[in-house]
């Protein structure tokens, strides 16, 4: 004893104090780490959200076109001339007509420009799905050009300067929205249709596609690869310097910036093999080499996870070492290697880098229909975006994310379903 | 009584003691080494195993009965580092010999573990697997009749015939230690290895495996390991001593616990050290 005065007792109480306080310092640590995380994840998913909504809606002006046969430059009787008709005059009549009292050239051309100039193949689909209505005056609505969509979103209430409208066209749309000819849609060409140099026509459809193509190329490449490689490192390779080596070098690979993976792609795939430029297969395989070694790490985690007790049943009844492997590791190490496989995937979903080296950041107007036509992906999709001037795709661009997001969110819970699943207790 | 006050004082005799020889002999093991490594856990071990008798194995913790009972059936083949050298022979085959296959042998030679072991399966599916693994049987009806003997050998029958399709993992520890056993017979071995089977058990438990331990030997050879001298005193026809590595005597169960002939046996039993 130290101290005599005090009993054994009295010290501990005298510590305790202390004891507790140092205990919610460190609880009240975590707890703002995990709040501090927790806000910048806020900021960042309100930003992206609030920027991104307005690209799900578009500004739609209401026409009336007359949709003369003659016209439009086709014959009624033969879908085949529909793709060649001219729609776009038959527009530009039907925004002029709205303002008989514009007659200076300029002016006439400044006009027209508050519709889309994609406005015309919406015109020709919308005739294709419906025949009948040629030789008609029809009322259509047709989506407004960006500026007017940024006007009508972003500045028309309350009023405020920021807008690019030249004047004249500010007058027109005030107007036009006076006489309740522009509203909002629902802006279903956003998942419809593919990339578009214009802010309102353009779509994540071609990127999502390319995306879910280069992905499923790298699913069924990687994971049948690493799972093999990782039983077969776990489970048959004797433990000698060469798999020591093998081990260092896989997790080295792991780590290596991705745009080698790119390179190397675009050294091998493109110019050696001269496989197809561009194409979700080429973008599968760059993809699936960077993968590879993530899902052979969290097999191997999973196979090690296994309990020894349930091969050794195995084994004391007579089993091979195949079917130790087969009936018992691999399904109990499944759940295990499935979420490696989904968060190998989930970080393919977001890689950008290697995809650039391989021709992915083209400008790609048609959604891809097979592995082998050129595409491009997601995160491409929104660095491009990104990149791009026109005020229209600030929004896109956040969308986009949104979108990518969701289906990061998707992969990850079905990751966590999965898992549930397929786990069994032992 | 020969009075021990230290035991390191007594040599390790160079032959073991007893009578570890056998006329019907099951498995004969002659002069065994085992060596993890550098390191020798077994030391010139020669014994017989008869044929339908329950040998106990007993020692002080590290002194190599588990590791003893392993090599009978091979399962130190999945450790890189073991080495076993000298001959085990069952039915007059070397089971180290470089042509013996072990997956047969474990089929003959079957083994049930410390810990209840049951695979994440069906308690039907758990017994029947070593049958399908095998080919012993594999039209349903044949299947059926082999998971329901070996059950009712294993005294397991009655408790699960109504629940055979719900998992393995969900029964007691002590119906999980005889649904293993249950799956090691459902092969038909003629010898059957149990490392400490009662060691994770409560004492109903631990009874109930000694009963079933009882009835099996009469088809059975049956080698054990335990902690218990009590379970080894129950259980056993012959007691196995062993003392570092090295089989220090063997005698029938009744003369190790009541007469050893050695003193470091003596030692042991009369719980100077252990």
């Amino acid at each position: 004893m130290t101290n005599t005065n005090l009993t054994q007792r009295q010290i501990i109480e005298a510590g305790l104090k202390k004891r507790y306080r140092k205990e919610r310092a460190f609880k009240a640590a975590g707890v703002i780490s995990i709040i501090f995380g927790l806000s910048w994840l806020v900021l960042l998913f309100g930003d992206i959200i609030g920027k991104g909504m307005p690209a799900f809606k578009s500004t739609m002006i209401q026409l009336s076109v007359n949709l003369d046969a003659d016209d439009l430059g086709i014959d009624p009787e033969d879908a085949t001339t529909f793709n060649k008709g001219n729609y776009d005059r038959v527009i530009r009549n039907a925004i002029r007509s709205e303002f008989a009292e514009v007659k200076s050239r300029g002016d006439r051309r400044s006009l027209g420009r508050i519709v889309s100039s994609n406005a015309g193949y919406d015109l020709r689909d919308l005739i294709k799905e419906n025949p009948t209505l040629i030789n008609t005056q029809a009322s259509v609505w047709v989506k407004a050009d960006s500026v007017v969509d940024d006007y009508f979103k972003n500045y028309y209430s309350p009023q405020k300067p920021g807008h690019i409208l030249t004047d004249k066209q500010l007058i027109w749309v005030n107007d036009l929205i006076d006489r309740d000819k522009v509203t909002f849609q629902f802006n279903k060409g956003f998942f419809t249709s593919s990339d578009s140099r214009d802010p309102e026509s353009a779509g994540v459809a071609g990127a999502l596609k390319g995306s879910v193509l280069a992905l499923i190329v790298c699913l069924v490449l990687a994971f049948p690869i690493a799972i093999a490689a990782a039983v077969y490192l776990e489970e048959f390779a004797p433990k000698n310097r060469l798999t020591d080596i093998i081990e260092v070098n896989i997790n080295n690979l792991a780590a290596v910036p991705s745009i080698i993976f790119g390179l190397l792609g675009l050294a091998i795939f493109l110019n050696l093999f001269g496989m197809p430029r561009s194409a979700p297969l080429l973008g599968g395989m760059v993809l699936a080499l960077m993968t590879l070694p993530t899902i052979i790490i969290s097999a191997r985690a999973a196979i090690k996870a296994v309990p020894p007790s349930i091969r050794e049943a195995a084994y004391g009844l007579g089993a091979s070492k195949m079917q130790v492997v087969l009936h018992h590791v691999i399904p109990l190490a499944m759940p295990g290697m499935l979420t490696g496989a989904i968060i190998g995937i989930a970080q393919a979903l977001g890689e950008t880098a290697p995809l650039l080296m391989i021709g992915m950041v083209a400008f790609i107007v048609d959604i891809p229909q097979g592995i082998t036509d050129p595409a491009t992906v997601l995160p491409v999709q929104i660095y491009l975006w990104s990149d791009s001037p026109e005020r229209g795709f600030v929004a896109n661009t956040s969308a986009a994310i949104m979108v990518l997001l969701g289906v990061l969110i998707t992969m990850n819970l079905s990751a966590v379903l999965l898992r549930k699943r397929l786990e069994k207790r032992w | 009584m020969k009075l021990v006050d230290n035991v390191t004082e007594h040599t390790i005799p160079k032959d073991t003691v007893g009578t570890p020889f056998s006329d019907n002999a099951e498995i004969s093991v002659r002069n065994v080494d085992v060596f993890y490594g550098e390191k020798q856990a077994i030391h010139n071990v020669s014994l017989d195993i008869g044929k339908n008798e329950v040998i106990a194995m007993i020692g002080p913790s590290g002194c190599g009965k588990s590791t003893f009972l392993r090599v009978l059936n091979r399962m130190n083949d999945t450790i890189d580092i073991c080495r076993v050298t000298g001959e085990i022979i069952h039915d007059g085959e070397n089971i180290y010999a470089p042509k013996t296959d072990v997956v047969p042998l474990r089929a003959r030679v079957g083994m049930v573990f410390q810990k209840p072991n049951p695979f994440p399966k069906s308690i039907y599916d758990n017994v029947a697997y070593g049958p399908k693994l095998h080919g012993i049987a594999s039209r349903r009806t044949d299947l059926d009749e082999i998971v329901e003997t070996s059950l009712t050998k294993a005294g397991l029958w009655n408790e699960v015939k109504d629940r055979l399709h719900t998992p393995g993992t969900g029964l007691s520890g002590g119906q999980q230690q005889r649904l293993c056993i249950a799956r090691t017979i459902a092969v038909n071995p003629e010898v059957i290895l149990m490392d400490e089977p009662c060691s994770a058990l409560d004492p109903i438990a631990t009874a109930k495996i000694e009963e079933l331990i009882a009835e099996l030997s009469t088809n059975y050879t049956i080698a054990i390991v335990t902690h218990s001298m009590q379970q080894a005193a129950r259980v056993s026809n012959r007691t196995a001593y062993f003392h570092l590595g090295h089989l220090v005597e063997v005698n029938p169960t009744e003369q190790v616990f009541t007469n050893p002939d050695h003193a470091l046996t003596e030692a042991y039993i009369t719980g100077r050290f252990g």
